[in-house]
């Protein structure tokens, strides 16, 4: 049995240190690790998006990476998004246009579409559309989703 | 998925060092591929070194005008770079009609290159196939063939090489830059991904202690007229069935030089030049377009479930010249196909 490795992750703004098996996936260590378990597990193989985090802001599948790899980043997840108990922008974009039904991709969604708006390169709907292409809604409130991005780009 | 121990690389030269001492090792970077393959127990490495930190991040101009990729350079970064963006669209197009978002931030130029040519069975492990299982059979030749080759095929294996982004590569004459024990060598595009033959375990050329180091752009980019036009069965997030990346260099309605590649046809990106021979003089128009789509398609073999595929290159190879030489490229946002 490999060791088990340590790594420090700033989540959220509060750096941690963690102990993990080197095929721990990223995803794993923040839902069985460390208890943060708003970032969902759906395929397990990057195609539904359901686990986006923001690593160094950029918007990734934690589970299709290691955390190890990561040791010495900072990952922000859905519980990190909201300040002093004030909705994020898109978290109150997604309530307002009922950008869910089940929910289960909901997190995946909203770290997502953070990440689109850092990236800067969405203006219009079809580029909303084909950017946020990685997040699969089963429940297919796929219209909500784009209605809420643009309410929160301010593009409604 | 199996044990396996992880290691870092300091540089190249360290890296080269560590994979030469362990034959089972493999090197990470994105990681895209690779950990599903694992997942999958497709990939077994006995060992992973993280390449990931090495200092190959940079996009530089070259003494001849071309541009020189660091092989870590992400997909994303590569495609919304200014110089290739303005300099080479026709690359920023294909990466931005491959995979999504996300895996873009992940995945890098080198791993891109080097994702494997796979396909259903390939992934499934209850399944004969050659390439996962040298000399176990092919089960897509008389298997759900839909998504398989129809160029370059042999009885060992019908694959894919799945990649939007080697096959703007394959057409804009890019260059591998690889380090070994050797030292290092540059390896020509066309070169670099193999077909199946009696070997489809081998996608690449890339020898067993080699490490991809970057990718390099000649100075002509075809900015003016090029398409990348992708065919799947949905409108994002999906690999081709059939794609093309097409480039011209016009004078007046005449062609001075083309370039086509295919992608979704066959086990490496599908660059034909006597097809863009064919091209060089004619006037653009349809019927000199469907002159070159014959040529590229003349070998053109295809199984149960996909013969389709030979009309619908044939047919996706003049609307790709037909968007190019009109200077009207496939839009990657707006998929409505013009």
């Amino acid at each position: 049995m490999p060791e088990k490795i340590p790594l420090s992750l700033t989540i959220n703004g509060i750096e941690m240190q963690l102990n993990v098996a080197p095929w721990t996936s990223l995803l794993d260590a923040l839902r069985d690790h460390l208890g943060l378990t708003g970032t969902k597990k759906g395929c397990d193989h990057g195609q539904c998006g359901a686990c986006t985090v923001l690593v160094d802001g950029r918007r990734i599948n934690s589970c299709l990476t290691f955390a190890v790899m990561k040791d010495g980043t900072a990952v922000t997840t859905i519980e990190g998004l909201a300040i002093d108990g004030a909705l994020h922008p898109l978290q109150q974009a997604f309530i307002d246009h009922d950008a869910f039904q089940c929910g289960y991709c909901t997190p995946g969604q909203i770290c997502s579409a953070v990440g689109l708006i850092a990236e800067g390169k969405a203006k219009s709907a079809d580029e909303i559309r084909e950017l946020m292409s990685g997040n699969i809604c089963r429940c297919g409130a796929y219209p909500n989703i784009v209605r809420a991005i643009q309410q929160a780009t301010g593009q409604s | 998925m199996i044990d396996f121990r992880y290691v870092r690389a300091n540089d190249v030269a360290d890296a080269v060092r560590q994979i030469a001492a362990d034959p089972e090792a493999k090197f990470i970077a994105g990681g895209t591929n690779l950990i599903d393959l694992m997942k999958r127990d497709v990939e077994r490495p006995s060992r992973l070194i993280d390449i990931s930190r090495l200092p190959l991040r940079s996009v530089e101009e070259t003494a001849d005008g071309g541009l020189r990729i660091g092989a870590l350079v992400p997909n994303s970064d590569l495609a919304y770079h200014p110089q290739i963006a303005q300099r080479y669209p026709l690359l920023a197009s294909a990466i931005l009609a491959g995979a999504s978002a996300q895996l873009r931030n992940m995945a890098s130029t080198g791993g891109n290159i080097l994702q494997r040519t796979r396909c259903y069975y390939f992934y499934d492990i209850a399944t004969p196939c050659n390439k996962r299982e040298p000399g176990s059979g092919c089960s897509a030749i008389a298997g759900l063939n839909r998504i398989s080759a129809i160029l370059g095929t042999s009885d060992a294996c019908i694959a894919t090489h799945p990649s939007d982004m080697c096959v703007a590569l394959a057409a804009l004459d890019a260059t591998v830059h690889v380090a070994g024990p050797a030292g290092p060598r540059a390896i020509p595009f066309s070169d670099f991904h193999r077909l199946p033959e009696n070997t489809p375990q081998c996608d690449n050329n890339l020898q067993p202690n080699e490490i991809v180091t970057a990718v390099e752009l000649p100075a002509r980019g075809f900015s003016a007229n090029y398409t990348y036009l992708k065919i799947r069965d949905r409108l994002s997030y999906a690999f081709a069935v059939v794609s093309v990346a097409a480039a011209l260099e016009l004078d007046g309605d005449t062609i001075k030089e083309a370039r086509l590649a295919l992608g979704g046809v066959a086990h490496k990106p599908w660059r034909d030049p006597s097809s863009e021979a064919e091209l060089r003089g004619l006037k653009a128009d349809q019927s000199t377009f469907v002159r070159a789509a014959n040529v590229v398609l003349r070998d053109a073999k295809g199984f149960q479930h996909n013969a389709f595929k030979i009309d619908l290159a044939s047919r996706a190879i003049v609307r790709a010249l037909t968007q190019a030489a009109s200077g009207t490229p496939q839009s990657q946002s707006n998929k409505k196909i013009r």
